[in-house]
């Protein structure tokens, strides 16, 4: 059952638990869960020295639901930005999030007989519940899917709220390199989650995503990550549909 | 105290900023085939954007992590891959490597260890 995303790392030691829900809080309990509560250590400092309330910054927290968002709305808030700029990078910087459910909500579907929890589900979607999701979900039947979405995503966002909460308190007490180090480990495990893609058009699509990303911010800094995604995602969409050797078509 | 109370309307509009790619993304995914091309680009696109966005917040990180040097940065990226796929693909001790690697390298620039 849990072999579908091609073996990728080791979340959880064998044997898997029978029980859905206790296999979304252990595979959740591990890795995810100190990633964030890690990263949003990072964002809780961040958030006090940007002057902003601890209720504050967990509702960005549990409401944004993305580091960048999140990181976003700090410093423009901290820089005394307008209002309009402020909300707009923070949509923008968020824009991953349309074709993210777009790929991944589908599978919440089957059996699912009122449509709204749809839109309560998707709130959860994020690199982290997203990838998990991917790679369990498939191999279970619909209310599984669900259920197992469901609690991976409150615990990850338990473990987020915590997260924020401590690094609000302990801001100022860190010493400046773990704090780099606190908001480094983001993009770090990010970047391993998808690093064992063997997938060849997601292969594509993160070898270009990661080329032209940088380039593109250059030009237009609100605008570069959508760019980003339909250049390089139709460029490696192209490519994985020519005729590789060793495929059969 | 002002700089407070002008943080919370600004906070519900990002919410919903945000929530709005999030609740179309929905309304799209209920009306396309997911076996089909159009499914399979949209999927090319998300990894697409999470690659570009991991490759900008390393190379031109916005904030804070702007004061590391790119040098380090990258140094700490590569160390975290070399672990990673060193350690039979394990997440964790790659990015326990990556994490600690960026510190000492800032503790060793900041002691002047490093000569530069």
């Amino acid at each position: 059952m849990r072999d579908e995303g091609q073996g990728r790392g080791s979340v959880i030691p064998e044997p898997v638990p029978r029980n859905i829900v206790r296999r979304a809080v252990l595979d959740a309990l591990g890795m995810p869960s100190l990633v964030l509560l890690a990263s949003m250590t990072g964002f809780g400092s961040l958030a006090r020295e940007s002057a902003l309330g601890l209720e504050i910054a967990l509702l960005a927290t549990a409401g944004i639901w993305g580091l960048p968002g999140q990181i976003a709305l700090a410093e423009l808030y901290a820089a005394g930005s307008e209002i309009v700029a402020v909300v707009m990078a923070v949509s923008l910087a968020n824009a991953r999030f349309l074709p993210m459910a777009v790929s991944f909500m589908p599978l919440l579907q089957p059996g699912l007989a009122r449509r709204g929890w749809l839109y309560v589900l998707v709130q959860f979607i994020s690199v982290n519940t997203w990838a998990a999701g991917l790679r369990v979900c498939p191999g279970l039947p619909g209310v599984d899917r669900r259920r197992y979405f469901a609690v991976f995503g409150t615990v990850c966002m338990t473990a987020a709220l915590v997260g924020t909460a401590a690094g609000h308190m302990a801001a100022g007490a860190l010493p400046q390199p773990v704090t780099y180090g606190l908001v480094f480990l983001n993009p770090i495990f990010f970047a391993l989650i998808f690093a064992d893609a063997r997938d060849r058009a997601t292969a594509f699509a993160l070898l270009i995503g990661a080329v032209v990303g940088p380039p593109l911010h250059l030009v237009s800094p609100d605008w570069s990550l959508l760019a980003t995604g339909v250049i390089a995602g139709t460029a490696a969409f192209w490519l994985a549909r020519l005729p590789w050797p060793g495929t059969h078509p | 105290m002002t700089a407070e109370f002008g943080a919370w309307p600004l906070l519900l509009l990002a919410i919903a900023a945000t929530y709005l790619w999030r609740g179309l993304g929905v309304l799209v995914s209920t009306r396309i085939d997911p076996r089909g091309a159009v499914f399979r680009w949209v999927t090319c696109v998300s990894y697409a954007m999470l690659a570009g966005l991991i490759s900008r917040m390393t190379i031109m990180p916005l904030g804070i992590l702007a004061e590391v040097p790119l040098a380090d940065r990258l140094a700490a990226m590569v160390i975290a891959f070399l672990v990673f796929f060193g350690w039979r693909r394990k997440v964790l001790p790659g990015v326990a490597a990556g994490v600690v690697a960026l510190v000492l390298l800032t503790l060793a620039r900041r002691g002047g260890w490093l000569g530069f």
